[in-house]
């Protein structure tokens, strides 16, 4: 990664503009072209340094719900639960974590009234118990890390 | 189109533009054009649309999502605080402003299991940059928080956007 790469993470965080050549615009303010820059994002996306290049939905704005879910999963059993978890559409991240509850995962449905089906079916899958701790309350949401 | 003329195709265009961006924007030079191309509609309109989505929230905004890891960030701490619900609320807001809070929910209790029942996103390039942010969270709840705990990420399991079914 260079100097380049970096300014395209840190200025691609803070907005990428609506209009017929957002690349093209971008481009100039960063002073190369818009060949380079699309070749740039892509590779950027292609080898894991970017997980996501597109709009942010706030699913909640739109009538659905995010909800984090929270699983003690036994250690020798972690990859085939998690292979389970990650198989359904509505699974958007799951993390492993340091704690008795190791399994953290956020489901991301169209409608509320989805989420206790889907915990449900976790729950059939694997066997385990499943918690649900939906958003009450959202204080803060911007997650931009200097590159 | 105006918002308001027929808003039943306007959901459903929103809707369009939301399946055809959701896995992310075409690397073309003209994204919005190539999006307008797969679903059907003028360009003119994808943009207008975008931008209404835009601006009542229902797009944060538009951009690029890099990897916690790939930017040395490897210290990501999930923080949960057991705080007095009758200032939870005021709290929240005060530790979501704080340097290197990224996310800051407020979210139920499962006890005897769980009783924390805030929680807030912590990223560091190591453990003692995470743990010096959450000193900080500490003074700012101050009495209010009976206990706390920090659930370091090991491994990401999976992490994609959203994703919305096939059916209208």
């Amino acid at each position: 990664m260079d100097d380049l790469d970096r300014r395209i993470i840190n200025t691609l965080q803070d907005g990428f503009p609506v209009c017929e050549q957002p690349f093209c615009a971008i481009a100039a303010e960063l002073g190369t072209t818009e060949d380079e820059l699309i070749a740039r994002v892509d590779r950027l996306l292609a080898d894991g340094t970017l997980t996501r290049f597109g709009p942010l939905f706030q699913v909640e704005r739109m009538g659905g719900a995010f909800t984090l879910a929270a699983m003690a999963v036994p250690e020798a059993r972690l990859d085939e639960v998690a292979a389970a978890v990650n198989a359904l559409p509505a699974v958007a991240h799951n993390y492993q974590r340091e704690h008795a509850l190791n399994m953290w995962f956020v489901l991301a449905t169209e409608t509320p009234e989805e989420v206790s089906a889907i915990i449900h079916a976790v729950e059939q899958a694997t066997g385990l118990p499943v918690l649900a701790f939906p958003k009450e309350r959202q204080y803060f949401v911007e997650l931009k890390l200097r590159a | 189109m105006n918002d308001t003329a027929n808003p039943g195709i306007v959901a459903q265009i929103d809707r369009e533009i939301v399946r055809a961006t959701q896995a992310g924007l075409p690397l073309v030079p003209r994204p919005y054009h190539a999006v307008a191309d797969v679903i059907g509609v003028a360009p003119e309109l994808v943009i207008a649309r975008i931008e209404a989505m835009l601006r009542d929230g229902r797009i944060r905004r538009i951009g690029v999502v890099p990897n916690h890891y790939a930017l040395g960030y490897i210290a990501n701490g999930m923080s949960v605080w057991d705080v007095d619900d009758a200032r939870v609320d005021a709290l929240g807001a005060k530790v979501g402003a704080q340097d290197g809070v990224s996310h800051c929910y407020r979210r139920p209790r499962r006890l005897p299991q769980w009783r924390y029942n805030l929680f807030a996103m912590v990223h560091g390039r190591d453990r003692a940059q995470v743990e010096a942010k959450l000193v900080v969270v500490a003074e700012v709840l101050g009495d209010a928080v009976r206990a706390h705990d920090v659930l370091y990420s090991t491994r990401i399991l999976k992490k994609t956007g959203l994703r919305l079914g096939p059916s209208a």
